[in-house]
């Protein structure tokens, strides 16, 4: 089948709100991590994240609507009307036609923290009406789908970081059973005490308390990950259904995803990149593409010297019988990573990239490791023509997932 | 969609309330007994509603290790202890290593959970605020796995190691319908050819201080507190609110070609999954059951079964006044004719609502109904209610042989799911 078209970005990260405020600090090589705003998180032992710091949520959401959900639905309803808007999107006259599938990691964690904290400190009473709706993982599907009026088929995915990419790929099981548009991605919003202390027990977050300290994936001095918040939605729709309603712009067509699992250890990553390898294999299989078809791809990155390790051996295994090394670059590098979040704004980022023909940075790579045969890791932006690029994400736990973004067809374009 | 790839069942674990393992369970819907009882996890004096239905639950006895208990929330543990028992009943060899175990690369996880380690989440911010003391957490009394626990999605990491699934795997978390909409999500991977065994199923363990709260002040639980065997009263007139559960069931779905090559033993067929949304409040429901209506009608669509073939409807049945009124009038609509001669049941009158995990119980206690001929009751009803005038099999198991089913389930958010079990016997063989 023709691929899915992607026809609406929208984006609420750290680098900024809207796909090009993103793009064009990603371009202007602004990282957009510095200590932490809202309180103190020296407790922790982290200083530093991505916070969407320019992003007011009265610009995007009813008031009425903010009082009964969390930051992370605020970043999602925002994410959806950019995507819409971005497209040229009305919800059609069949309501069932259009759906909501994301991504979710954590919940609504700064909302969920405060009716806790009023539980055990005041009594019952004092946990308001809306907690029931804005903890769970799938307030913002819902609230997006109401607010809308969306009543496609909807769903809510949860494989930590790998989350992103994997609403995409099932939002394309709900396209091939017949429902024409999808709202994809996801965002993630983890930034109050308890949910930064629960991320700190991974072992996995940077301890550097300067941002030009907080080294970058595949850098000699990677020692953790920055965490980061936002992420992004994007627009999906079926090509004939896009081409019907006159879609003013095709960004690019998703035409490939595969999903691993490690199926290795409740913590640690696989000894082998085998099923990492496997996850773009199937993706690239599943796109029609060979390996030195691929003309970017955007990596997980995630930042711990064992796992970055793991990700160039998977990219070796798939990559290296290249005449020409595949570009890598990690613009995670630039927001934090922002769990369910951050793969699909690295998704938003590799159609950017296509369209402008630029290749985004990793920050701060000034001490790269050694890389494997077919690999070469991209350090600051420069301009080369794409059509294929393989965006990759993992989630803690051995979660592995792949996905083929290509060019639009000629005659697709705007 | 692979053509003609077909889903099958051949193994089904749980965890109710009230009972053990997925026999226990069905002996007591069969007898129509309640596991409702007032609330022992802790005090519920100050709270407005005071029964659940709660599991006694041991991990360890249950064969989790002393880790397995130490780092995982208890929806993790029952998941694991109901994939055990559903694993064991396929007779398929998973994570054993054997020669005849199916490749682990084309096994997948699809689990369900609304509200994930919501109990240890709480359990350790009690300990870290001190009781809620500090806004900023204390880390000195923070538990090393509470990464685990922030990240629901850690439960089907632990399914897939434990069983070597290299496929697939995802959390599925859609609030109330997240059980259904996880064996349906299994389902798909199967059709589209990504796996050829998916571990479906869901857990959720929410009968603590903040759960219980949070339904109170909306007033969605019961409050019928003096009589906790008889609070949970599907579709009857003097109906308050949903009990409070807790629980897990885990299928094994397999490729048709797949189970028959191995002579397995079939459960039923699904043959067909659809989930809607009703685009109209997080917590509200129109009268009219459109939406959920819509979704049984793309269900059956799916496997083109008739709505006169339809013989059992395992209800969402929560027991507020709003769900069960929109639930009769979305079979009405759906089966039009054929609802008036339909049966439909809920057994959240004996295990109560135990949110995400429901779906699956119901879709266990569906196959199981399918496959043994006898349909479970609901339990406690006694005044009829005019505007919910179906068949709802008061009080008493019936003995009546049904060739397909539908699983119904309504959550927080919208979501409205249905699922179509259909007997073996009818189109598999």
């Amino acid at each position: 089948m023709t691929g899915l078209l992607v026809t609406g970005l929208g984006v609420v990260a750290p680098t900024g709100v809207g796909a090009e405020a993103h793009w064009s600090s990603l371009l202007r090589e602004e990282s957009a991590i510095g200590p932490i705003e809202g309180f103190d998180p020296t407790p922790y032992g982290i200083t530093l994240a991505g916070q969407v710091r320019d992003f007011r949520p009265e610009d995007h959401v009813d008031s009425r609507l903010m009082v009964q959900t969390d930051r992370w639905t605020w970043m999602s309803l925002a994410a959806a009307t950019l995507a819409a808007e971005d497209a040229g999107y009305a919800a059609p006259e069949d309501a069932y036609a259009t759906s909501v599938f994301l991504a979710a990691g954590s919940g609504g964690n700064e909302f969920s923290q405060h009716e806790i904290q009023g539980l055990w400190a005041k009594g019952p009473r004092s946990v308001g009406a809306y907690q029931s709706i804005a903890w769970f993982y799938a307030a913002s599907t819902g609230q997006i789908s109401i607010r809308d009026g969306y009543k496609g088929p909807s769903g809510v995915v949860v494989s930590e970081g790998a989350g992103g990419l994997d609403s995409i790929g099932w939002a394309r099981r709900v396209v091939r059973r017949g429902t024409p548009a999808v709202l994809a991605g996801g965002t993630e919003a983890g930034m109050c005490p308890y949910a930064l202390l629960c991320q700190a027990t991974s072992g996995r977050l940077s301890t550097a308390t300067r941002p030009e300290d907080a080294a970058p994936p595949f850098s000699r001095r990677a020692a953790g990950h920055v965490v980061g918040e936002g992420g992004a939605i994007l627009l999906l729709e079926e090509p004939a259904a896009a081409r019907a309603r006159g879609a003013r712009r095709v960004w690019g067509e998703v035409a490939g995803y595969g999903a691993t699992h490690d199926a290795h250890h409740h913590e640690d990553p696989a000894p082998d990149p085998a099923q990492y390898a496997r996850a773009i294999r199937l993706s690239l299989a599943d796109a029609g593409v060979a390996p030195d078809e691929v003309d970017l791809v955007v990596a997980d990155g995630a930042g711990t010297p064992r796992l970055d390790a793991l990700e160039l051996a998977a990219l070796g295994a798939v990559f290296g019988r290249r005449t020409t090394p595949v570009p890598v670059s990690a613009p995670s590098s630039y927001t934090g990573r922002l769990m369910a979040g951050g793969s699909a704004l690295d998704v938003a980022t590799a159609l950017l990239a296509v369209r402008d023909g630029i290749v985004p940075g990793t920050a701060h790579l000034d001490d790269p490791v050694d890389v494997p045969a077919g690999v070469e890791l991209v350090r600051r932006p420069r301009v080369q023509p794409l059509s294929t690029v393989v965006v990759l994400a993992r989630g803690s736990g051995g979660f592995n997932s792949s996905l083929v973004l290509r060019r639009a067809p000629e005659g697709e374009a705007a | 969609m692979s053509p003609g790839r077909r889903v099958v069942v051949t193994g089904i674990g749980v965890v109710a309330p009230g009972s053990m393992g997925r026999e226990g369970f069905w002996e007591m819907l069969t007898a129509g007994r309640t596991a409702t009882r007032r609330i022992t996890f802790f005090d519920p004096g100050r709270f407005r509603s005071q029964v659940a239905a709660e599991v006694d639950f041991d991990g360890r006895r249950l064969g989790l290790t002393a880790h397995e208990v130490h780092r995982n929330d208890r929806f993790v543990q029952m998941a694991l202890v109901a994939a055990d028992e559903a694993v064991a009943d396929s007779g398929l060899p998973l994570g054993s290593g054997a020669d005849d175990a199916p490749d682990p690369e084309r096994v997948g996880v699809t689990l369900g959970s609304a509200v994930g380690a919501t109990m240890r989440l709480e359990q350790e911010y009690v300990a870290v605020s001190d009781a809620g003391t500090h806004w900023l957490v204390d880390p000195r009394y923070a538990s090393r796995f509470l990464h685990h626990a922030l990240v629901p999605s850690c439960g089907a990491t632990e399914l897939a190691v434990r069983f070597r699934a290299q496929g697939p795997a995802t959390v599925v978390s859609t609030g109330c319908t997240s059980g259904i909409d996880a064996v349906g999500y299994g389902s798909q991977l199967i059709e589209d050819g990504d796996a050829d065994v998916v571990l479906s199923g869901a857990s959720d363990a929410p009968i603590s201080p903040i759960s219980m709260a949070c339904f109170d002040t909306i007033r969605a639980t019961t409050g019928n507190n003096d009589d906790p065997e008889h609070a949970a009263r599907p579709f009857d007139a003097r109906r308050d609110g949903f009990v409070m559960g807790e629980g897990a069931a885990v299928l094994v779905l397999e490729e048709l070609e797949h189970a028959r090559r191995r002579d397995a033993e079939i459960y039923c067929e699904v043959t067909g999954y659809a989930n809607r949304c009703n685009a109209f409040h997080m917590t509200g429901l129109r009268p009219d059951g459109t939406e959920m209506a819509e979704a049984i009608t793309r269900a059956l669509d799916q496997g083109r079964t008739d709505p006169d073939e339809v013989g059992y409807v395992n209800a969402h049945g929560s027991g507020t006044k709003q769900n069960d009124r929109h639930e009769t009038a979305a079979v009405k609509l759906s089966l039009g004719p054929a609802a008036q001669r339909v049966t439909m049941s809920s057994i959240k009158s004996m295990v109560g609502h135990s949110l995400g995990a429901i779906g699956s119980i119901e879709v266990a206690a569906t196959a199981l109904a399918l496959q043994r001929g006898v349909l479970p009751p609901t339990a406690n009803y006694e005044v009829p209610d005019p505007e919910c005038d179906l068949d709802y099999i008061p009080n008493t198991a019936r003995e009546q042989k049904v060739d397909v089913a539908v699983s119904v389930g309504s959550g927080f958010g919208g979501f409205q799911s249905a699922i179509v079990l259909a007997r073996p016997s009818r189109r598999t063989s």
